[in-house]
C-alpha cells in the first residue's frame, strides 16, 4: 500500500467494523465544503429493489420493466402455439386416440408447462431466460408450484379486456412491475444478470492527487474509471476534461489517462505490481 | 484496508464460493463461463489465472461448509458496501450472493410426503374451513341448476334462452338413441377423455382466476353453468329423455359439479381479499388468500380431472348396466360428502402445529 494515505492504519484488523478508508484522503479537516449526503451510497435507482436477509445485509435485485417481459411472454406464446401445431401433427393422425393425447398436451402446455418451467428452471420460461429475465418470490426466493400456477393462471385476468391491457395497467400502477398475477401470487420479475459486464478499471501506473479528494469525487473517477471501456475515445475525453481543477492541465487523451491514474491509485493498485 | 488488498486477499475465497454453487447448479455455471470469457481480455483474467491454483486447492469445501462460507460473503459485501469499493466489485459480490441466498433458503419440498398429507387431511380442512364460501358458491351452481330443471319442463320456452334451436335438436339426437353415445370406439374415449380435461379443467381454472374482479367473474361462471346444466337436464326431461341423461351424468356429476362449485371457492376466496382486505393491507390480503385458494384449486383440478377419466371410460358404456350406473354413482355422492366431512378431523399433534393461521378478518358475511 502506497504511503501516507490515512492515519487509521486499519491493517484489516477488525474487519467487522466500517473502515474509514474511503473517508477524504490527505490530511484531516483539510476538504472544507462538509458533504454529510454523500458519505451514504447514493439512492438506489427505481427500478432497483432491495431485499433484506436474516444474515443483515441487502441483497439487489433489478426489476424488469413491461418492455422486456412482453418480449418474454411474445417468445413463449409463439413457441406454445408451436408446440400445439406441432403436437397436433405429429398425433392429429391417429384418430380418436390421437385426438385425445393431443388435447391433452395441449391442456399442459398452457396452463402446467410455464409454470413447471418455473419452478424447475430456475425462475424462467424459455421466453424469460432468452431475455434474461427469472421469477422470483418478494424476498428474493425461488418460487414453488403455489406462487408459480397461481401466477401462470391468473393471466387469464390479465389478459382482460384484450392482449394483457390489465396486466399492463397494474405493472404500470404498481411499484414493482407486477401484474394481477403477480399480486396474487407475492412475486417479482428480475434479470437474472446483472448489468455490469467487463467493468474491471484498466490498469495505469497509480498517481496521488494533489489534493484531498472528497467522496463524491473518488466515487465519481472511480465508476468513470469502470465504464471508460464502453465509451468512444471522443467521449472518453470529453467527460474526463470536465473536473479540471484535478486534471493538472491535462487535455485530451492525457485528461482520460490522468483520471486512471487517479482511479487506480483510489482502488489502492500499488506501482510495478504486475 | 484498501480494494485491491482486500480483492486479493478474498479472491480465492469467493471464487471457490462460486465454483461450489456452479458445481450445484447448471444455469448458473453457464453465466459464471459466459463472465469469465467476457473479461479474458481484461486485468480480471490475470487476476483470476494469478489465483487458480489456489482457489482450486480451496473449491472442494464440504458441503455442510456452505452457510459459513455464504455469511462469509455476505459480510464482505457489507464491508464492500460500507467502504465504498468500487460499483464492479459490489455488484459481483451482490451477485454471488444472490446466488448463495437462492442455494440456501430456496430448499427443495419433499413432494411425496406433501400429497399424502394433502389428500389425508390438509384438503378437506381447507374446504371445510372455506364452509361459508362452499354453501354461497354452492346456491350459486346448484340454486339454478334445480330452478331450471323445474321450470323449463312447464315451461318449455325458457330453455330458448340458453339454447339454439339447432343445439337442442342436436341435444335430442344425442340423447335419444343410447346406442350413438354408448357405441364408441375405445379410442375415441380418448379422445372424450382429452376433450373433457382440456375443456372442463381449464374451465375450472378460469373460474377461479376471473374471481380476482372482484368475485364477479367466478360468480358470472358459476351461475351461467348452473342455469346452462338446468336447462339441458329440463328440455331432456320435457321431451322424455331424462332416464337416458342421467344414466349417463351419474357416474361423474358428484365429482365435477362438487369441483365446479370448489373452483368457484377458490375464486371467491380472491375476490373477497380484494374487496374486504380486513386489517391488513390489500396487496397482503390478496397473497394470503391466493395461497390458500390455490392449494384449494389443486383439489378441485384433481376432482375433475378424477371425472374426466369417468366420464370417458365408464360413464358412456353400455355394457355397464343400468343400476349399476346409479349406485356407483349415489356411492360417489356420499364418499365425496364424507370426504370433505370427516377426512382429516383426527389431529396429531404435528399436523396441528402445521394448521395455516385461521384468516378471521377476511369474511364479509
Amino acid at each position: 500500500m502506497p504511503v501516507l494515505v490515512h492515519s487509521h492504519a486499519s491493517s484489516g484488523r477488525d474487519i467487522a467494523r466500517a473502515d474509514p478508508v474511503r473517508a477524504p484522503i490527505g490530511l484531516p479537516s483539510s476538504n472544507k465544503r462538509p458533504e454529510p449526503a454523500l458519505h451514504r451510497p447514493p439512492a438506489p435507482l427505481d427500478t432497483i429493489r432491495s431485499i433484506g436477509t436474516p444474515e443483515g445485509i441487502e441483497l439487489e435485485l433489478r426489476l424488469a420493466g413491461p418492455i422486456a417481459r412482453a418480449f418474454a411472454r411474445g417468445i413463449d406464446s409463439l413457441l406454445q402455439i408451436a408446440v400445439f401445431v406441432g403436437i397436433s401433427v405429429l398425433f392429429g393422425s391417429l384418430g380418436g386416440f390421437g385426438t385425445g393425447v393431443v388435447l391433452v398436451m395441449w391442456f399442459i402446455t398452457l396452463w402446467l408447462l410455464p409454470a413447471w418451467f418455473e419452478v424447475h428452471k430456475n425462475g424462467a420460461t424459455p421466453g424469460k431466460r432468452a431475455i434474461g429475465l427469472r421469477v422470483v418470490r418478494d424476498d428474493g426466493r425461488p418460487v414453488g408450484w403455489g406462487p408459480a400456477l397461481t401466477r401462470n393462471l391468473l393471466w387469464v385476468v390479465d389478459f382482460l379486456p384484450a392482449f394483457f391491457a390489465a396486466g399492463l395497467a397494474t405493472m404500470l400502477l404498481s411499484r414493482d412491475f407486477k401484474r394481477l398475477g403477480d399480486l396474487a401470487a407475492g412475486t417479482i420479475v428480475v434479470y437474472a444478470e446483472s448489468a455490469l459486464v467487463n467493468r474491471a478499471i484498466p490498469e495505469a501506473e497509480p498517481q496521488m492527487p494533489d489534493r484531498p479528494l472528497s467522496l463524491a469525487e473518488q466515487r465519481t473517477i472511480l465508476e468513470f474509471a469502470e465504464r471508460v471501456r464502453t465509451f468512444t475515445q471522443d467521449r472518453a475525453t470529453e467527460l474526463a476534461e470536465l473536473p479540471t481543477p484535478i486534471l493538472n492541465g491535462a487535455r485530451g487523451h492525457f485528461a482520460t489517462q490522468r483520471l486512471l491514474h487517479l482511479a487506480n491509485f483510489l482502488i489502492g493498485r500499488s506501482a510495478g505490481v504486475r | 484496508m484498501k480494494q485491491a488488498l482486500f480483492e486479493e486477499r478474498f479472491e480465492s475465497r469467493w471464487l471457490a464460493f462460486g465454483k461450489w454453487l456452479a458445481r450445484h447448479d447448471a444455469q448458473l455455471r453457464q453465466s459464471i463461463r459466459k463472465r469469465s470469457n467476457e473479461s479474458a481480455g481484461g486485468a480480471a483474467a490475470a487476476e483470476s489465472l494469478h489465483d487458480e491454483p489456489e482457489s482450486l486447492r480451496d473449491a472442494l469445501f464440504p458441503d455442510a461448509q456452505f452457510p459459513e462460507r455464504y455469511r462469509e460473503l455476505c459480510q464482505h459485501l457489507a464491508l464492500a458496501r460500507d467502504r465504498q469499493y468500487s460499483p464492479e466489485l459490489i455488484d459481483r459480490l451482490n451477485q454471488l450472493a444472490l446466488a448463495g441466498h437462492h442455494m440456501l433458503y430456496g430448499a427443495r419440498s419433499r413432494f411425496g410426503a406433501q400429497i399424502i398429507e394433502y389428500i389425508r387431511s390438509e384438503f378437506p380442512r381447507l374446504v371445510r374451513r372455506e364452509w361459508r364460501l362452499l354453501l354461497f358458491a354452492s346456491l350459486l351452481l346448484f340454486g339454478p341448476l334445480i330452478v331450471m330443471s323445474v321450470l323449463v319442463p312447464r315451461t318449455p320456452q325458457a330453455a330458448q334462452f340458453f339454447m339454439s334451436p339447432e343445439q337442442m335438436a342436436e341435444l335430442r339426437a344425442m340423447y335419444a338413441d343410447t346406442a350413438h353415445i354408448v357405441h364408441r370406439q375405445a379410442e375415441s374415449d380418448v379422445a372424450a377423455f382429452g376433450f373433457y380435461v382440456w375443456n372442463n379443467i381449464s374451465i375450472d381454472f378460469r373460474t377461479f382466476a376471473s374471481g380476482l374482479a372482484f368475485g364477479i367473474g367466478t360468480i358470472v361462471v358459476l351461475l351461467f353453468n348452473g342455469l346452462y346444466i338446468g336447462a339441458v337436464q329440463g328440455y331432456l326431461v320435457s321431451i322424455g329423455l331424462g332416464p337416458n341423461l342421467w344414466q349417463f351424468v351419474a357416474g361423474h356429476s358428484a365429482l365435477e359439479l362438487i369441483a365446479a362449485a370448489l373452483s368457484g371457492v377458490a375464486g371467491l376466496r380472491l375476490g373477497l381479499a380484494v374487496i374486504a382486505p380486513g386489517a391488513r393491507s390489500r396487496k397482503q390480503a390478496l397473497v394470503d388468500a391466493a395461497t390458500r385458494a390455490i392449494r384449494i384449486l389443486y383439489g378441485a383440478a384433481v376432482m375433475t380431472l378424477m371425472a374426466a377419466f369417468i366420464e370417458a371410460f365408464w360413464s358412456s358404456h353400455r355394457y355397464i348396466p343400468i343400476p349399476g350406473k346409479y349406485a356407483v354413482g349415489i356411492a360417489l355422492w356420499i364418499i365425496v360428502i364424507l370426504y370433505f366431512a370427516l377426512a382429516g378431523r383426527r389431529r396429531s399433534a404435528a399436523s396441528a402445529r402445521k394448521r395455516v393461521p385461521r384468516m378471521r378478518s377476511a369474511h364479509a358475511t
